[in-house]
């Protein structure tokens, strides 16, 4: 079922927390919510669920599959929402909270005993937990509650499923393994799903598409890839993935372009180039002082600073790489920024820097 | 320099096996309060002279009757009517306030509205009025001639004088202790755990009774066993409004008391030792459930 919300405005007090906010996931599509605390991210998720309704006559619509649900309370919805916290019932059995929604309907649709315990039992194994179904919410792990919070919200078969931070609080092993758990099984099932994260990394190997919140607004929309190259602001920038900031007329690059007003030039991480200093020199290279050199993995993270400047920025290289060069902390090096990114006037433009020192513009 | 390395070697790097034992009793001293003999002697000196020197003075004096003394002087007639009227009357005084102080206390919790702070700190005044003041007051308020007594008699009411007025003196005394216990568990309650019922499509009457309920039951119990408690001890507020007719509106601590006055002393020890086996046994019973029902809710979390 796909989801339609139009101009949603949400007003706590006289704190605006969702300033016209628009958004559409088409059908079985999994939609990443991403953005810093306080963005909104939740506020939107409970008003698609229903549990919060948009600021009266500001326009708001909420549509299910073109049906116009603006109104309709959180239980006619037919969404399954699965609360950071879990938010089980804790006097109950694994087997009763999967079971509630089911029991919950009214009388007319209401299943049978025997066919909600079926249900309940095939949803245990879908979470793969079966066997479990017995105890209570206290006697499982916190990886194990957040499953059955996804089987409970799943057992009245949702055309919706709307998740808030659902790995928000597990440890790091856990929560990849959830991750990966989720998106195979999201494609199974093909629901509809939203998923709040304040985690890029999450957001990016999850989602189909990520919608980036700040300050509640929207402040971009688009695929994982596209969005993480193509950002449309600092702010974009900055929150997706590493990205090396400096204020205008710092490096060399500034006298062809940019000069003019307050810019800010933004490198990534992975395109920062390290050489040795006696290797070719030109123009656009950079001599720095290797400050901290982390590896882990394929991987190796190092802190440099401009000698004479004092900006310290970072560089991933290939352990290969580092290997190859033999790096040690305090060593001078060269460093080279392959692809930059200059924000000037309320847009980036972006260059390469070439093999042989000269400067091309990638045209936008 | 030298010193500064060793100092370093106990802080964050691994500590080498030489200085477990010291880091073993750094550990022990940390404790809030210090010295774990010293406040646990005076706790079991203060419970002693207060609570338990006291009341094994009364088994002491019971225990010279003999057996068959005792059980006459706890089994007149007087007496025995007496324990019905205290624990009867009692047991629906308290569960009276567990129904309507958990109104109460929701209301409290749940709403903002004008004038909350006070009625909130109204909820207190039963338990910082004096009793016999709270006995007078309700007297004048519920006697036949009384502001409500004289609407309430002609319909059949009979207000004061009765276990009715028994039964209004102690639900009066009792509803702080059943909204303040519930006052908090509700404060804490979590939001989203209603909200996941709603969402789940059950009825506002059914996430009160399947999810709120069974979540404060511990927290009910707790506030009727303090109610009910109370309302066997409570003398001052009852004796005025009840009318002490033997036999009929008499309250045990009333019993006691009169023995007292007539210098029968066996006998006012000997039914001060059932009321107190009997507290303790209620108490406890109430105890056990309240366990039991923490158990199966249990938050490990
Ligand atoms: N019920 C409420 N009453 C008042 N203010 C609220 C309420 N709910 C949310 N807010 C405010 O609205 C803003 C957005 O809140 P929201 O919970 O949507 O943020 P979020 O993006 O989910 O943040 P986080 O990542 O920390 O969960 C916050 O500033 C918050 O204080
Ligand atoms: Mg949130």
């Amino acid at each position: 079922m796909s989801i339609r919300a139009l101009n949603i405005h949400k007003t706590f007090g006289n704190y605006k927390a969702l300033d016209d906010v628009s958004l559409e996931v088409p059908e079985g599509r999994l939609v990443s919510l991403l953005g810093p605390s306080g963005s909104g991210k939740t506020t939107v998720l409970r008003i698609l669920a229903g549990l919060e309704f948009p600021d009266p006559k500001t326009g708001a619509t909420i549509e299910f599959h073109g049906e116009d649900v603006t109104n309709l309370s959180a239980g006619k919805r037919g969404v399954g929402f699965v609360f950071q916290h879990y938010a089980l019932f804790k006097h109950m059995t694994i087997e009763r909270n999967i079971g509630f929604g089911l029991r919950a309907k009214p009388r007319r649709e209401r299943p049978g005993d025997e066919a909600i315990a079926a249900r309940v039992k095939e949803l245990l194994e879908l979470v793969q937990l079966d066997g479990l179904g017995k105890r209570y919410p206290s006697e499982l792990s916190g990886g194990q509650r957040q499953r059955i919070a996804l089987a409970r919200a799943l057992a009245s078969q949702p055309k919706v499923l709307l998740l808030d931070e659902p790995f928000g609080a597990l440890d790091a092993k856990v929560r990849k393994d959830l991750r990966r758990w989720l998106r195979l099984f999201q494609e199974e099932i093909k629901i509809t799903t939203v998923f709040v994260t304040h985690d890029q990394e999450e957001a990016l190997e999850l989602a189909d598409e990520v919608v980036v919140m700040n300050n509640a607004r929207i402040a971009q929309v688009g695929a994982p890839q596209d969005v993480y190259d193509n950002p449309v602001s600092p702010f974009v920038i900055e929150f997706l993935g590493n990205v090396n900031r400096f204020t205008a007329g710092v490096s060399k690059p500034s006298k062809s372009q940019a000069t003019e007003g307050k810019s800010v030039l933004y490198v990534r991480p992975h395109d920062v180039d390290i050489r040795l200093t006696d290797e070719n020199p030109h123009d656009y290279a950079i001599r720095s002082k290797i400050q901290h050199i982390f590896s882990a993995g394929n991987y190796a993270r190092i802190s440099l600073d401009r000698i004479g400047y004092n900006e310290p920025f970072e560089a991933e290289i290939s352990r290969e790489k580092l290997r190859q060069l033999d790096l040690k902390v305090g060593m001078i090096v060269s460093v080279v920024f392959r692809h930059i990114r200059v924000f000037a006037k309320g847009q980036f433009k972006e260059s390469n820097v070439r093999e042989d020192g000269q400067l091309v513009e990638v045209a936008g | 320099m030298i010193s500064n390395t060793s100092r370093e070697d106990t802080g964050d790097r691994p500590i080498p096996p030489t200085s477990v034992p010291k880091r073993r009793r750094e550990r022990i001293n940390r404790r809030v309060i210090p010295g774990f003999g010293l406040t646990m002697g005076f706790t079991l000196t203060y419970l002693t002279l207060l609570v338990l020197i006291p009341l094994s003075a009364v088994f002491i004096r019971t225990s010279g009757m003999g057996w068959d003394d005792f059980w006459k002087a706890i089994s007149s007639p007087q007496v025995v009517s007496a324990y019905k009227v205290t624990f009867g009357v009692s047991f629906y005084a308290a569960l009276t306030n567990a129904f309507f102080g958990f109104i109460v206390a929701w209301v409290l919790t749940r709403y903002q509205f004008p004038g909350r702070k006070l009625v909130d700190a109204l909820v207190d005044l039963p338990f910082a009025l004096p009793t016999a003041v709270a006995g007078i007051a309700l007297t004048a308020l519920y006697a036949p001639n009384g502001w409500l007594g004289q609407f309430l008699y002609p319909l059949g009411l009979e207000t004061a004088y009765s276990t009715t007025g028994i039964f209004i003196a102690l639900t009066f005394i009792g509803l702080p202790f059943v909204v303040r216990t519930l006052q908090p568990v509700i404060e804490v309650f979590d939001r989203e755990v209603e909200e996941a019922g709603a969402s789940l499509g059950a009825s506002r009457l059914r996430v009160f009774f399947t999810i709120i309920v069974p979540a404060l039951i511990p927290a009910m119990l707790t506030g009727f066993a303090l109610a009910f408690a109370r309302a066997i001890g409570e003398y001052g507020s009852v004796i005025f409004i009840s009318g002490n007719q033997p036999m009929k509106t008499e309250i045990v601590p009333l019993v006691i008391v009169k023995f007292l006055e007539n210098y029968n002393y066996p006998q006012a020890t000997a039914v001060a030792c059932v009321m107190l086996i009997a507290s303790f046994v209620l108490l406890l019973i109430v105890n056990i459930l309240q366990r039991w029902t923490e158990s199966i809710g249990q938050a490990r979390s």
